[in-house]
């Protein structure tokens, strides 16, 4: 593991910095401290970089996905993205959030607000654009994710797959860096899984810089440059899909891919 | 999908036992409609059948009914104003405020409406002078906006705890997200409950007539008073509050049905 760690940490190629930088991450849960999500975690992501992370229920995914727009804070060490410090409790976490967009299981679409307006309420309420300015860009980020005819429904009148598509195009409406997906697909009736797939796709080659938790071998193989795989709060090996798909080198690895294959 | 279909699901049941009709019940004599339509009839047949005192007392009263409904708006304006800001106290993470606005709803839930009528009225009354309708309508006010501030607490807290964090990771503040998301959809789900205790404050107002607050219990008791009518003239005051009430337990129940049909 120690040797994984240091080569996620060499330094890329050049002198321009990781897109996201996550060193020596540690979250720790319970009254005392006794659950160890993230163990020393350190993984650099590099712009434009799609990197997949896979591994066993409670292994820490989504820890570490939400460690990078501090919906959880970090016990120790520190993540960045770009120049900005995301573990820097000083510094304006609402700023990073604003270029690190979030895509979760259960969508969490608002429920009160149409699909339009779900994608405009970012831009307008954080960024305080003018509706006229962002209301052409709602639409045309819904065409982008083809729901160009669903701008007036309401989350309750559209399937779970539209669902996520418009939570994908409300978090592109603030213009991320970096998007980060935890289980996209895993709340989605098994139709709806491509639809949503080829959109993170469509995305993943437009160089578009994502962290994505999710087990689906199709979409890594076609857009990951990338696969971490973790347990018990640690990366246990990692690198480009075909190696830690066909030739995975640890035992744990191994024993995981033939659980879910 | 799954997390929008379970915020549906959720009830709201801070409630104190208002006359809510079952909406199960949809029978010609379901319990409602034999209370209220019982009620108008007796209210229309009283007078026919004995002109003096009903029709008398049916013409001395309303004024009652007007003050009634005075105190019971007003009140239930400023309990409501109040109760949001003792729900978001409530789930407040800074410390003190989330203390006070406990201490708030421990200490007024634990002492009956009478009382605290007494006390802002008489007590403190020894020291500034509060007009009895003002009096009536703070002691209400300051009453239900615990109450309310417990309903506001519960919609908060009933909404998934997703959609503060899908506003966060947008970038919105806690008091944006707050204002953007979480209240409005608060809002519907309260808004039922909120009836309950709308129905619930019509009925306690008849307290205020203890600091001679010409309510509609009030004058009912002065006209018994005067003309010794006492069975008589209670009987009509219940008949009429007894159909204010059925009346807005009613209007209560086709809001929550109307809510749920559209709630989405
Ligand atoms: N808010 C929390 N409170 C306590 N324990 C938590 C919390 N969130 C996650 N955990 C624990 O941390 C570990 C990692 O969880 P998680 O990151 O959700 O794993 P994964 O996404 O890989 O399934 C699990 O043991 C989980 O129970
Ligand atoms: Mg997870």
């Amino acid at each position: 593991m120690d040797a994984n760690r240091t080569d996620s940490n060499a330094p890329t190629p050049g002198n321009t910095l990781p897109r996201v930088r996550i060193t020596n991450a540690t979250k720790l849960f319970g009254r005392h401290a006794e659950i160890q999500a993230l163990r020393d975690v350190s993984l650099d992501v590099a712009a434009g970089e799609v990197v997949l992370i896979i591994g066993p229920s409670g292994s820490g995914k989504s820890t570490l996905l939400r460690s990078v727009n501090r919906l959880e804070t970090l016990t120790s060490g520190s993540i960045w993205v770009d120049e900005d410090e995301v573990t820097d409790q000083r510094g304006d976490i609402r700023r990073i959030r604003e270029e690190v967009g979030m895509v979760f299981q259960s969508f969490n679409l608002f429920p009160h607000l149409s699909a339009i307006q779900n994608i405009m309420l970012g831009p307008t309420t954080v960024k305080k654009q003018h509706r006229d300015e962002v209301f052409p860009r709602a639409r045309a980020l819904l065409a982008r994710v083809g729901l160009a005819d669903k701008e007036n429904a309401y989350p309750g009148q559209l399937s779970g797959g539209q669902q996520q598509r418009v939570a994908i195009a409300r978090a592109l409406a603030m213009n991320p860096k970096v998007m980060l997906f935890d289980e996209p697909t895993s709340a989605l009736d098994p139709e709806m899984i491509k639809e949503v797939l080829d959109v993170m796709l469509d995305l993943a080659r437009d160089g578009m810089t994502m962290l994505v938790v999710s087990h689906e071998m199709g979409f890594a193989r076609a857009a990951a440059d990338r696969v971490v795989f973790m347990d018990e709060g640690q990366i246990i090996e990692h690198g480009p899909p075909t190696q830690v798909f066909d030739t995975p080198r640890e035992e744990r690895t191994r024993k995981f891919l033939k659980h879910i294959l | 999908m799954a997390s929008v279909d379970k915020q549906q699901s959720v009830q709201i049941t801070v409630s104190d036992g208002a006359l809510i009709p079952d909406r199960a019940e949809k029978s010609l004599f379901s319990a409602w409609r034999i209370s209220f339509f019982g009620a108008i009839t007796l209210l229309v047949l009283f007078p026919v059948i004995s002109p003096t005192p009903y029709l008398d007392i049916l013409r001395f009263v309303p004024d009652g009914i007007l003050t009634t409904f005075q105190v019971t708006v007003v009140s239930i304006v400023f309990a409501l104003i109040i109760g949001l800001f003792t729900g978001l106290g409530r789930v407040s993470r800074i410390t003190i405020i989330n203390r006070i606005a406990t201490v708030y709803v421990e200490v007024i839930r634990g002492i009956p409406l009478l009382v605290q009528l007494f006390y802002i009225y008489f007590a403190l009354g020894q020291f500034v002078i509060v007009p009895r309708m003002g009096a009536a309508v703070i002691a209400m006010s300051i009453c239900y906006g615990a109450y309310m501030g417990e309903i506001f607490r519960a919609g908060i807290l009933a909404i998934p705890k997703g959609q503060m964090e899908a506003a966060l990771a947008l970038g919105l503040s806690r008091s944006q997200a707050m204002r953007k998301v979480i209240l409005p959809q608060t809002l519907r789900m309260v808004l039922p409950p909120i009836g309950n205790e709308f129905i619930a404050l019509l009925k306690d107002s008849s307290l205020v007539s203890i600091l001679a607050v010409s309510d509609l219990l009030r004058r009912g008791r002065e006209y018994a008073a005067t003309t010794f009518r006492y069975f008589e003239t209670y009987t009509i005051v219940a008949l009429i509050y007894l159909v204010m009430t059925l009346f807005f337990s009613k209007l209560v129940s086709i809001m929550e049905e109307r809510l749920e049909r559209n709630g989405r």
